[in-house]
């Protein structure tokens, strides 16, 4: 029997020296170090924060918005595929994130669709329209990362529409309340809980996100990620890569029991599934 | 239903057919484009070539693809094991300890791939364990990026379950592992196929952790394709990458097919 009761033992022991021990490296290296969290000081690692907290919080408005404007379309107008639309939107969430950036190189990249639109134009109308470049700034890496997280609000937002009673909205309709007060008094209600999850789970994946930003591949759209792999891989520096590195984990870490707080709250109000 | 005429039905439709073409049809049709492209100088491609699909046939991207599909294999097959393993072992354990083992266990998927790929690379590089160099460090690197999914997955199922079922199967005599193999293991196999395939399509996809560990020996497909797109072998890299994401959905598909077959759901 005692055995059986340390049958935890064997993951917990993979997990440690996997996971924990490594982690545990990553923070005691810079202590160990003379100078080792002399780079948090530096305006490259200010900057890489500050861009890093700044496209995350835009990324996550986006998907927000997007999120919640393709579940009201896709959960209330009911049409038939619609099924078939929320899950090929859902299975972007298994493809590499770097896809959605590499793909956006021949919609806004420099010789791309828009561009190459915007050149035709210029040659055949009288005012000459000047090439869009956005895709190597921070914008590029916001609206690629808006593409790529959006199934996660999306997914459970429609989880949540399809437990609201549908008599609720059939009867606002019926005395005579406007689709917009109804979203506004009934459907935004019902959404927030997945709103707030789904809203915490978008910051703390495009905080680590590294893939959009290695290959949209901008000058100056550095991000902790990024930095990390800059110090640890081209310039050798583990010391300050780990620190950059721990700052990054406080802030995912962060962010991760906020997730889970705010899963809690959300599967307690609905009084679903616990 | 949110809106009752016919004409503001369409309108929403409208909205949403372009909502979802701009954001998600362009850019997919797009690369699928770039992957048959021969020369791109205008608004649309000028002519057009297989020659970048064939390309993929080469020796390099095919180790590449290799190199991908073993590490997928390996680590969610390992994964699979250690989530299924953690979420049985976790049914025994009561109060603080479980929460505090049910957050070690799904640790992983809050971490920045990156800095897994770092704590690797800091942890194995120093004895006792000199992993930096070999292809185990990959596979260690993707198995943790993964891990944390299988677990989630197969605990989720593991919750649906009715309790009773092992507890009958008990007072009939059952000794533990008959009950394992012959009860809960068959029941879960669902969600244990959907593991894996998720597990091997996140692996196949994974670019972070694997940077920062990769030796030259074992050059996985998502960097490959990095490294050509680095070089501006911008259509190569589209023809890798429709490779890698049709294999992804063909797996994950085919996972799902095999589910409704076994009559899952």
């Amino acid at each position: 029997m005692s055995a059986a009761r340390l049958v935890w033992l064997p993951p917990l022991a993979i997990s440690a020296v996997l996971v924990l021990y490594p982690l545990a490296l990553v923070l005691a290296t810079p202590l160990a170090a003379p100078g080792g969290f002399a780079v948090l000081g530096s305006s490259l690692f200010l900057g890489a924060l500050v861009r890093t907290v700044w496209i995350a919080l835009c990324s996550t408005a986006g998907c927000l918005v997007l999120g919640f404007t393709l579940a009201v379309l896709i959960g209330f107008v009911p049409f038939r595929g619609a099924a078939l639309a929320a899950r090929l939107v859902d299975s972007i969430i298994a493809l590499p994130t770097f896809l959605v950036a590499l793909a956006f190189t021949f919609v806004y990249g420099a010789a791309g669709l828009l561009n190459g639109t915007l050149l035709a134009l210029s040659e055949a109308g009288p005012h000459a329209l000047p090439p869009v470049d956005f895709l190597y700034s921070q914008w590029g890496v916001v609206l690629a990362e808006v593409t790529v997280y959006t199934p996660f609000v999306l997914r459970p937002l429609l989880a949540a529409f399809a437990q609201l009673e549908p008599a609720q909205i059939e009867i606002a309709g019926s005395l005579g309340a406007r689709p917009w007060r109804i979203v506004r008094r009934i459907v935004l209600p019902a959404a927030l809980p997945a709103l707030l999850a789904g809203g915490s789970l978008c910051l703390l994946l495009t905080v680590n996100e590294f893939g959009i930003v290695f290959f949209i591949g901008a000058k100056g759209v550095i991000t902790l990620p990024l930095l990390v792999y800059d110090k640890a891989i081209q310039e050798f520096d583990y010391p300050a890569a780990c620190a950059i590195a721990g700052v990054n984990l406080a802030l995912s870490l962060a962010l991760f029991a906020t997730y889970r707080a705010l899963l809690r709250i959300g599967t307690r109000g609905s009084g679903g599934r616990g | 239903m949110l809106l009752w005429s016919a004409a503001a039905r369409s309108t929403a439709w409208t909205v949403l057919g372009l909502l979802l073409l701009l954001v998600y049809g362009v850019p997919l049709g797009l690369i699928l484009l770039a992957s048959l492209t021969g020369q791109w100088n205008g608004v649309l491609p000028s002519h057009m070539t297989l020659s970048h699909l064939a390309g993929t046939l080469r020796a390099e991207p095919a180790a590449q693809l290799r190199a991908s599909v073993l590490t997928g294999l390996a680590a969610s097959l390992a994964a699979l094991a250690f989530g299924t393993w953690a979420a049985l072992a976790l049914r025994r354990v009561r109060g603080g300890a479980r929460r505090w083992l049910e957050l070690v266990f799904f640790l992983p998927s809050a971490l920045p791939s990156i800095s897994v790929g770092l704590g690797l690379l800091v942890a194995f590089s120093r004895p006792p364990l000199l992993l930096n160099g070999t292809v185990w460090i990959v596979l260690a690197a993707h198995f943790v990026m993964v891990s944390a999914f299988a677990y989630g997955m197969v605990a989720a199922g593991l919750a649906q379950l009715p309790a009773e079922l092992e507890q009958i199967a008990e007072s009939l005599g059952a000794g533990p592992l008959y009950r394992l193999r012959r009860i809960t293991l068959p029941l879960l196999a669902p969600q244990l196929l959907a593991a894996f395939s998720l597990g091997f399509a996140l692996s196949m996809g994974e670019l972070g952790a694997t940077v920062m560990v990769y030796p030259p020996s074992w050059v996985t497909l998502p960097v490959g394709i990095f490294g050509l797109s680095d070089r501006g072998a911008v259509f190569d890299a589209a023809a890798l990458t429709v490779l890698l994401a049709a294999g992804t959905v063909a797996v994950l598909a085919g996972a799902a097919r095999l589910q409704r077959l076994a009559g899952g759901k």
